[in-house]
């Protein structure tokens, strides 16, 4: 593939392309700078260029070779379930009928809408154990502010104003704290013990009577399944808290156990994690909260009613709920995704659904055993869906770091795992094969991976230059924060 | 072997045990009393369906729709029914744009880095500032985090919003606000439906925000926004519409700190409201304070071209509770439909889309008021919708049922007898007769509205 530089403001422009898209216009175009005066009209044309069909198609198209994608090829990015995002789930969330429907219709003439959206809802309840689910929030992290928001409405109509601390586990993603943060929440941090759990002990000394609720994601981020959940909800309970689930990493545990029966009280979940719709480049993703019956009132609104009338039921938007925390976002949420969601969790039913799970954590308990000899592995729980191993070995004796092991990954036609995080852990790499991968991208990692631990003993150049073989070679991220050039 | 699953049972047995693991072992890490033990549960099938299956269960529900294609719709209200060029789908249906992740590895998402980098591009040149993000969630959170912005600039706790803004958005900052612990102001528009005028003093409000055209279509004067806010030493804010910048003075041009908004109306699907994708971009001197995602360029080891997510410092990932924001996901895909869409329309395409809009648009408030039977709430110039009042009374919720038995989605009924209408390019002129003629004959010969 040639090396191409061009920005799309850089290419030949064509002449005049104002109806080339559009018809003529029908009705008689009316003096604009007579009607709306001429100080609010702009004086200069905007600087935006002219250009033809095949330019376009062109300069995205070869963009776009420039990415990797799932269907490319392995991609183990820890935390991220980058799984199969069937096809099929993209027709139908293209129908004209989903499409073409404006969230301000009559109820009456989205009932299609809202059946799939209630259904939706009820399929979330049964596998996450929850009472009540909103699709207004448009990611993980906008979900986990939702939460976040009801819990402190929750405690606000308790009178309980000096409710004002959130417990997160030292491993937690950077989004728990800084969602927490964005609702006035004190963060305080529980420190992980040896096993990569939380500390239990420590857990009991930070709780008080300032204790708002706790965050947390099981499996942790390291992979590993906090056993004494039950026991951590019981003490956060009995302290008048309330628990969080970050559902990043539900996948592992689809149809085993239920955050709803392990004692958390609000969920959210990552639908283009758990449920296969796309990431986009990061995003549009969709960040649907959970919760049980408590939390219920402070739901943002709209929710979706069923009404069972005598020959059919009907489904309504309810607006009249005067203990919500309001809207995070304008109308219902990112119905389009839900759509996808709903055809995943349809395609798998509660059987498939734990086979997900299962074969999500087969798969990356087999790739750590192939490549366990080759790195560091910090922690011996047993590994849900990801695990992680560290580059200490080889630092240490060749002075090859996480971030050439991950850039050479790319020379052998994979993508890296997560690298750096959780924080705690020096030189991570969090590797999530995810429930779709191959039996041939299983086994190539794991002759990558083992095939790399051997060069960087033999030939550490050959990770420290890599990667090799892509469009550029590493950027300057330095340079690029230092002199920061953000458009063209 | 279920769904996508692409190792059967058998085999993933096989796989376990040559590495010394079972099968039947994977979760005895999960205590007991929490396992679920192969129980079935009300909402949920125990079987998964066939592809042909779940064609036939959504094509059905989609069905049971009525679409904005097929009926004459009026809705606006913040989600614009614009043209879609064909080539946006076809682009952002390639699996290397639509399957990838956030672009950590820079070397493996040069594609996207680049599409996120030239979506900044386009935001700077329409709304004339100096930076934009990625792109955030929707114009509602976009408006929130522009305020939140505002709030960690200028170290106040209070901002004022015209009550011009979408009732949406407005409703957004305040659950933000509530939360954050800060200060919402609303203030209600002057007699002619603007902000004019309605400006607070004081010198404790981090931000003032407008929206223009504003929830009744209107262009607002931003020089008085940027002047009030000067005045009182708080951050001017406009949440806008990048369509109609394509004829008015943008943000930038008049001296505005921030400009924010729903890009949406850039040839993104209606989709019952979501997802959106909202836009954030400010001047120079708020870089470093930006919430979310931003590219930048800088050049490989070789001194190629090379582009990456720079200023991380300000992010969650490595800020944690002290990132400027917490949003990670923003909504690359259709910032990058948006940015197919501002290529393929051009300067020429995109001015004829806003200009056929503001036609259209007056053309069918004029007919409206020539019946005799509405008149216009404002007596302002309006872009692309426009409020109108029923004459003599009467329920609009009874004339908008009407209306669909005959195909029509009417206008959103602000109250019993104030109408919003929105038209885009995509009405014909032959539609905005026939609408007109029925409401006029539903109630002039029909008298649906009584009295």
């Amino acid at each position: 593939m040639k090396y191409q530089t061009d920005l799309i403001f850089d290419l030949p422009q064509t002449g005049d392309n104002t109806n080339r898209i559009l018809k003529k216009c029908d009705v008689i175009k009316p003096n604009f700078a007579e009607f709306y005066g001429e100080d609010l009209l702009r004086e200069e044309e905007l600087n935006i260029p002219n250009l033809s069909e095949i330019q376009v198609l062109r300069h995205y198209t070869n963009m776009s070779a420039k990415n990797f994608g799932v269907e490319n090829g392995p991609y183990p990015l820890g935390s991220c379930t980058m799984k199969y995002n069937p096809k099929v789930n993209e027709n139908m969330a293209n129908l004209p009928g989903f499409r073409n429907t404006h969230p301000l219709q009559p109820m009456e003439t989205v009932q299609g809408n809202l059946m799939l959206l209630y259904n939706l809802e009820q399929q979330l309840n049964a596998i996450l154990g929850m009472d009540h689910f909103t699709f207004q929030p448009s990611a993980g992290a906008h979900g986990e502010l939702t939460g976040i928001m009801m819990i402190k409405a929750y405690h606000e109509a308790n009178g309980d104003f000096d409710r004002k601390v959130m417990l997160i586990p030292d491993s937690a993603h950077g989004t728990n704290p800084a969602s927490a943060a964005m609702a006035e929440f004190e963060i305080r941090e529980i420190k992980s013990n040896a096993d990569g759990l939380v500390d239990i002990e420590d857990l009991k000394q930070k709780i008080d009577d300032k204790v708002a609720g706790i965050m947390l994601t099981n499996p942790n981020t390291l992979g590993l399944f906090e056993k004494d959940v039950k026991e951590i909800t019981g003490l956060i309970h009995a302290a008048g808290g309330l628990c969080y689930y970050d559902g990043a990493n539900a996948n592992a545990i689809l149809m085993q156990t239920r955050p709803g029966d392990m004692g958390f009280d609000v969920v959210h979940l990552n639908v283009h994690k758990t449920f296969g719709t796309p990431h986009g480049g990061g995003g549009p993703g969709a960040g649907p909260v959970g919760v049980k019956k408590i939390l219920e009132p402070f739901l943002p609104t709209p929710l979706i009613k069923k009404i069972d009338n005598a020959d059919q039921s009907t489904y309504i938007l309810a607006y009249d709920r005067p203990q919500s925390i309001g809207k995070v976002r304008a109308f219902i949420g990112s119905f389009s995704v839900c759509v996808k969601t709903y055809a995943y969790i349809l395609a798998y039913g509660r059987q498939g659904l734990a086979e997900v799970s299962e074969a999500a954590v087969a798969n990356s308990r087999y790739l750590l055993e192939r490549v366990r000899n080759s790195y560091h592995v910090p922690y011996q729980e047993p590994a849900m869906h990801e695990f992680i191993i560290t580059a200490a070995r080889q630092k240490e004796k060749y002075g090859v770091t996480t971030i050439d092991i991950a850039k050479r990954l790319i020379d052998y036609g994979y993508h890296p795992p997560t690298v750096y995080f959780p924080l705690i852990v020096p030189e991570a790499m969090m590797i999530e094969p995810t429930d779709t991968e191959t039996l041939e991208g299983l086994e190539g990692l794991a002759d990558a991976f083992n095939a790399i631990a051997e060069e960087a003993a033999e030939n550490p150049d050959l990770l420290k230059s890599a990667p090799h073989n892509m469009s550029i070679t590493r950027p300057d991220e330095t340079k690029a924060a230092r002199n920061p050039i953000l458009k063209a | 072997m279920s769904g996508y699953i692409p190792i059967s049972r058998e085999k993933r047995a096989e796989l376990l045990e040559s590495v010394g693991l079972k099968l039947e072992n994977l979760f005895d890490v999960i205590p007991d009393e929490i396992k679920i033990k192969n129980k079935d549960f009300p909402g949920l099938n125990a079987q998964g369906l066939s592809e042909q299956e779940i064609a036939a269960q959504l094509s059905n529900l989609a069905e049971r729709n009525k679409r904005v294609d097929q009926y004459d719709s009026y809705l606006g209200a913040g989600f614009y029914d614009h043209y879609t060029p064909a080539v946006i789908d076809h682009i952002i249906g390639r699996q290397e744009f639509l399957t990838s992740y956030t672009p950590y590895q820079a070397e493996m998402s040069q594609g996207t880095l680049q599409a996120i980098f030239e979506w900044q591009s386009y935001i700077c040149r329409l709304t004339g500032l100096d930076v934009s993000n990625s792109s955030v969630y929707d114009g509602a959170s976009a408006a929130a985090e522009a305020l939140l912005l505002a709030c960690r600039q200028t170290k106040k706790t209070k901002v004022w919003v015209s009550e011009g803004l979408n009732p949406e958005y407005i409703a957004t900052i305040k659950t933000y606000f509530h939360a954050a612990g800060l200060e919402v102001e609303v203030g209600a528009l002057n007699e002619q439906g603007t902000a004019a005028g309605t400006y607070p003093s004081g010198d404790d409000y981090a931000g003032f925000l407008i929206q223009s055209p504003n929830f009744f279509g209107i262009i607002e004067d931003m020089r008085e926004l940027v002047k009030k806010a000067e005045q009182n030493k708080a951050l001017s804010v406009v949440s806008c519409d990048l369509i109609s910048l394509a004829m008015f003075k943008s943000p930038g041009e008049v001296g505005v700190d921030i400009a924010c908004g729903e890009a949406q109306p850039l040839g993104i699907p209606l989709n019952f409201g979501g997802p959106a994708v909202g836009f954030l971009a400010a001047k120079q001197k708020l870089m470093r304070k930006m919430p979310g995602r931003i590219a930048g360029q800088t050049t490989d080891t070789e001194g190629k071209i090379a582009y990456v997510l720079t200023l991380q410092a300000r992010e969650q990932h490595i800020r944690r509770e002290k990132a400027t924001s917490n949003i990670c996901t923003n909504q690359a895909l259709l910032a990058t439909a948006a940015t197919i869409y501002l290529a393929l329309n051009g300067r020429s395409g995109l001015k004829e889309v806003a200009e056929q809009s503001a036609a259209k648009a007056i053309y069918l408030h004029n007919k409206l008021i020539q019946t005799g039977l509405f008149e216009a709430v404002y007596n302002k110039p309006f872009f692309r919708e426009f409020a109108v009042k029923l004459r003599h009374g009467g329920s609009l919720d009874v004339l908008n049922k009407k209306l669909l038995e005959h195909r029509v989605i009417g206008g959103l009924a602000l109250s019993d007898d104030v109408w919003l209408l929105a038209v885009t390019e995509n009405k014909t002129k032959k539609a905005m007769d026939d609408f007109v003629a029925l409401v006029s004959n539903l109630i002039r010969q029909e008298n649906i509205l009584g009295g």
